[in-house]
């Protein structure tokens, strides 16, 4: 089986087939992590470009160890962007680049919709590293295959994400992707970072962090950005650690066998302590291992001829 | 369109084909020592296990299975794409003599594929390939070491190998297509 | 020379007239309306609807400064070709029309282009920049016929207090954008599930609201003739008619796109529909209707607010708000509120001719004897598709492409010279 689109833009539009798909390919490359010579010729010689407008170096290095691994040829620009200054137009700057062939863009930009934009412009396969609130598919992705490797099923497993839930696009692409595969999410945070009718998305939403993360198999936590405080939308960290800080204490009210899962860099004393954050429930470093297999089985399933083949 | 089915193996000249190409490694190799069977997915892994249980069984030794896919090192990517496997082997390949094992050979691209993707995990003392029915056509310089049974084909026909742990029986079909 | 419209169904809300007639045009002024009358040339339009030449008051013509989307002679041209006899251009050109000489310059130069007649809206404050006021009383000797912040709302209450104090003394109507940024706040569309699911930055109903509350307020205190620009929501539709019992000198407009589209117009992160205000939710495309119906909302304008392509095509935060709308206004009101049922057409026809006529204080707006012949017939079971690239303004951006209409003009006539033909456009 193959996945439907050319892009990979989000996980809402996602089949619940496609994402086991991607799950299960992640799995098999994961192994050649392990192996001495991290190198399979399958992708020698294509090309894929990085274009990223938002700074950023796990995600893009991520892609371009995937690329490498694969023995792809990788070209990584990044692009300062200000909404005042009118430089180059991302439509003029994907067109020049894509006069080069690329086989696949790597797109993270602050507009929502910017790779959607591109795809339509683009005979390339576009991925998604982040468009602005909206989506960041790979992170859903890898995030799912942490859970599943823990618990060995996704389906009926409660995830509690917790934090900017308005800012955040990690947390929309966890949303969509478990839901699809029959988790309960749950959005944690105060009200001011809940984003708008929220309650007519897929989840439950608390603004009690121990509400939240009762019986929970799995609290994800994303980080807090200063930002956010000097817009006014919660009075300052320390307040915010004291109500949604994940303690080892908080965490009694979720499972015993809970684990915690954070999308990087950690604010260590903010929105996690590091008891947690180097507690053995802590994914953290797994989730990175586990993001390079799944970009690598993004590539792998973009960049495949049109026709399938079974081994006999 | 007609379909001829003929049967060219029963269980019983399976058995015994085996059977044979364990004693042929033993022999050839002088004993089991350093050696390991890696099958190529997917059929060639249930061979390979028998292989190895074979083996251990004349000599005395436990010798170690691997599984291989090759989905990665396929020369086709370009116009087809197939499902990814996992690839397991829980032994260090280098100075090992691998014994890689196979249902059927063809045009020996397959072979080709796996000879690369075992050369990427290390650096075995030597790879020998045993495979199960030699069909002939070779589009590349590659031989099997150990041959079940050589089975002259047509192009036009298809090696069907179906196996006690995948379809339930142990069976040989050549299938002639028309048209 | 006179000229003769024979036997169409004559509609003018200004006289309550509805009845087959002729309508015969001499000198450029309505003769007559009535049987069997004869001219030097006749033109047939049994089966057709002839009404007053529709006027639509929030235009944006973009000249001087920003030709590159649009001008008075392309614009000029799109009204014609969508059956419109006179627009109202607003100020934020470049410069801001905040000055006689301006206002001056743009009506010369409709006269020039000779299609729709353009009544110029002035500025509130100098250079729009919401602090200084600007010369209203020297802009109305000029031509101005109304003054407005649009895409600029005057958010200190003090200094619209102050506006509203003296342009009130000219009885000319202040048109106001309603909008308190700091609630908008840089979004992008209308705020809710749609917007949360793109990703999508919202604007609140309640940042229209709250201002339009706000200036009523004023409006009643000071006694300032209002007229709420483009209302976009219930709750606004429910202000303003509480107003209005209450007594306030207040009339309002809607665009067809607030009865026609809904959010989830952006779906896909198409630009095309991002529009200031936004797009609402089908609950407030109901209620505009309503509005309509019970005559809460007075007016029918289109907003239109042309943009170039390279402003449209890019990412959605970066890309201009704002869609061109009169070669389709008529067409949406046709579909979507005459035929449904929800205003009779001389309702309708009253909101895009009389009382828009009355608002801005124009001769215009009837058919009665002595007026000048200024005349739309409508065609209203023409079936048709819009295609923005037959579009006779020079920019193309709205989200309509491909949507099928029932009812167009076919005739537009501007002081009994017949400017616009089946969609084209004479000379």
């Amino acid at each position: 089986m193959r996945l439907k689109s050319k892009d990979i833009l989000g996980l809402e539009e996602m089949g619940a087939d496609e994402i086991e798909l991607i799950l299960q390919t992640a799995t098999s490359f994961k192994d050649i992590l392990n192996r001495p010579i991290k190198k399979v010729p399958t992708l020698r010689g294509r090309s894929i470009v990085t274009l990223f407008y938002e700074a950023s170096t796990r995600t893009r290095t991520s892609f371009e160890t995937a690329a490498k691994i694969m023995s792809a040829d990788t070209s990584s620009i990044a692009a300062a962007t200000s909404s005042v200054v009118k430089g180059e137009s991302l439509k003029d700057t994907v067109l020049t680049l894509q006069s080069m062939r690329p086989d696949v863009f790597i797109i993270r930009h602050s507009a929502s919709g910017a790779p959607h934009f591109i795809a339509k412009l683009v005979p390339s396969s576009v991925i998604n590293a982040g468009d602005g609130m909206h989506e960041h598919p790979s992170q859903g992705l890898l995030d799912m295959m942490t859970i599943l490797e823990n618990k060995g099923k996704l389906s009926g497993l409660t995830v509690a994400i917790v934090g900017d839930i308005l800012h955040s696009r990690v947390a929309r692409s966890d949303m969509w992707g478990l839901a699809k595969m029959g988790a309960k999410v749950r959005f944690v945070g105060p009200k001011t970072l809940i984003p708008p009718e929220a309650a007519k998305l897929p989840v439950e939403v608390y603004t009690n962090l121990e509400e939240g993360i009762k019986g929970a198999d799995v609290v994800n936590v994303l980080r807090i950005q200063l930002e956010r405080m000097k817009k006014g939308l919660f009075p300052s960290l320390r307040e915010y650690s004291q109500l949604y800080g994940i303690t080892n204490e908080r965490l009694k009210a979720a499972k015993d066998d809970v684990i915690v899962l954070h999308p990087g860099p950690m604010n260590r004393g903010i929105e996690i302590l590091p008891e947690v954050a180097d507690s053995s429930c802590s994914m953290v470093t797994t989730q990175v291992t586990n993001g390079v297999a799944v970009r690598m089985a993004l590539l792998y399933l973009l960049m495949g001829g049109s026709e399938d083949v079974t081994a006999s | 369109m007609a379909e001829q089915r003929s049967l060219v193996m029963d269980a019983d000249e399976i058995r015994r084909a085996l059977t044979r190409v364990a004693h042929e490694i033993i022999e050839k190799n002088k004993g089991a020592e350093r050696l390991a069977v890696v099958g190529i997915r997917r059929k060639g892994v249930p061979l390979a296990e028998r292989l190895a249980a074979l083996i251990g069984e004349i000599e005395g030794t436990k010798v170690p299975v691997g599984i291989l896919d090759i989905a990665l090192y396929r020369d086709d990517f370009m116009t087809k794409q197939s499902a990814v496997g996992q690839t397991d082997i829980p032994f260090d390949v280098n100075g090992r003599t691998i014994v890689l094992v196979d249902e059927v050979m063809y045009t020996g691209r397959t072979v080709r594929c796996a000879l690369d993707a075992l050369m990427d995990m290390g650096r075995p003392a030597s790879i020998q390939l045993a495979v199960l029915i030699d069909r002939g056509h070779r589009e590349l310089p590659i031989r099997a070491d150990f041959v079940g049974k050589n089975l002259p084909t047509s192009r036009k026909e298809m090696v069907d190998v179906q196996l006690k742990e995948i379809q339930g029986e142990d069976k040989v079909f050549i299938q002639k297509s028309e048209g | 020379m006179s000229l003769l419209l024979k036997g169409g169904r004559m509609i003018d809300p200004s006289q309550g007239l509805d009845k087959v007639a002729d309508l015969l045009i001499e000198d450029g002024k309505i003769a007559k309306i009535g049987e069997n009358l004869n001219a030097d040339e006749t033109i047939d339009v049994s089966g057709k609807v002839v009404v007053p030449g529709l006027i639509d008051m929030h235009v944006h013509l973009r000249e001087p400064g920003f030709e590159y989307k649009e001008d008075i002679s392309t614009g000029s041209r799109a009204a014609a070709a969508g059956g419109f006899t006179a627009v109202a251009c607003m100020p934020n050109t470049h410069p801001v029309t905040d000055c006689k000489s301006i206002v001056e310059a743009i009506r010369r130069r409709a006269e020039e282009v000779g299609l729709a007649k353009v009544y110029p809206i002035g500025a509130v404050t100098k250079e729009l920049k919401g602090e200084e006021m600007a010369e209203i009383a020297d802009m109305i000797e000029g031509g101005a016929v109304a003054f407005s912040d649009d895409a600029f709302p005057l958010e200190n209450s003090g200094l619209m207090r102050r506006v509203m104090d003296y342009a009130g003394m000219f009885g000319v109507p202040l048109i106001l954008h309603c909008e308190d940024t700091s609630l908008s706040d840089e979004g992008l569309m209308n705020e809710g599930i749609t917007a949360t699911t793109l990703g999508l930055k919202g604007i609140p109903r309640e940042s229209e609201e709250v201002a339009i509350a706000r200036n009523l307020m004023l409006a009643r205190l000071t006694g300032c003739p209002v007229h709420i620009a483009h209302v976009s929501t219930r709750g606004s539709v429910e202000i303003i008619r509480r107003a209005k019992e209450a007594g306030v000198n207040v009339t309002c407009e809607t665009c067809p796109q607030y009865f026609s589209l809904t959010d989830e117009a952006v779906k896909g992160y198409d630009t095309n529909a991002k529009v200031n205000p936004p797009l609402r939710t089908a609950d407030d495309v109901a209620a505009i209707k309503e509005g309509l119906a019970d005559g809460t909302i007075d007016v029918i304008a289109t907003d239109h607010a042309p943009h170039a392509i390279e402003e449209k095509d890019c990412e959605f935060a970066v890309a201009s708000s704002g869609m061109v709308g009169l070669e389709t206004a008529l067409g949406l009101v046709m579909t979507e509120l005459v035929k449904p049922g929800v205003l009779s057409l001389t309702d309708a026809v009253e909101k895009m001719t009389a009382t828009p006529a009355k608002v801005l204080r124009l001769e215009s707006g009837s058919l009665q004897a002595g007026k000048a012949a200024d005349i739309t017939v409508i065609d209203p079971e023409a079936a048709w598709t819009v295609d923005p690239s037959k579009f006779h303004s020079r920019s193309k951006n709205t989200p309509l492409g491909g949507r099928k209409l029932v009812g167009k003009a076919v005739l537009t006539i501007v002081d009994g010279r017949v400017v616009a033909k089946n969609g084209e456009v004479m000379a």
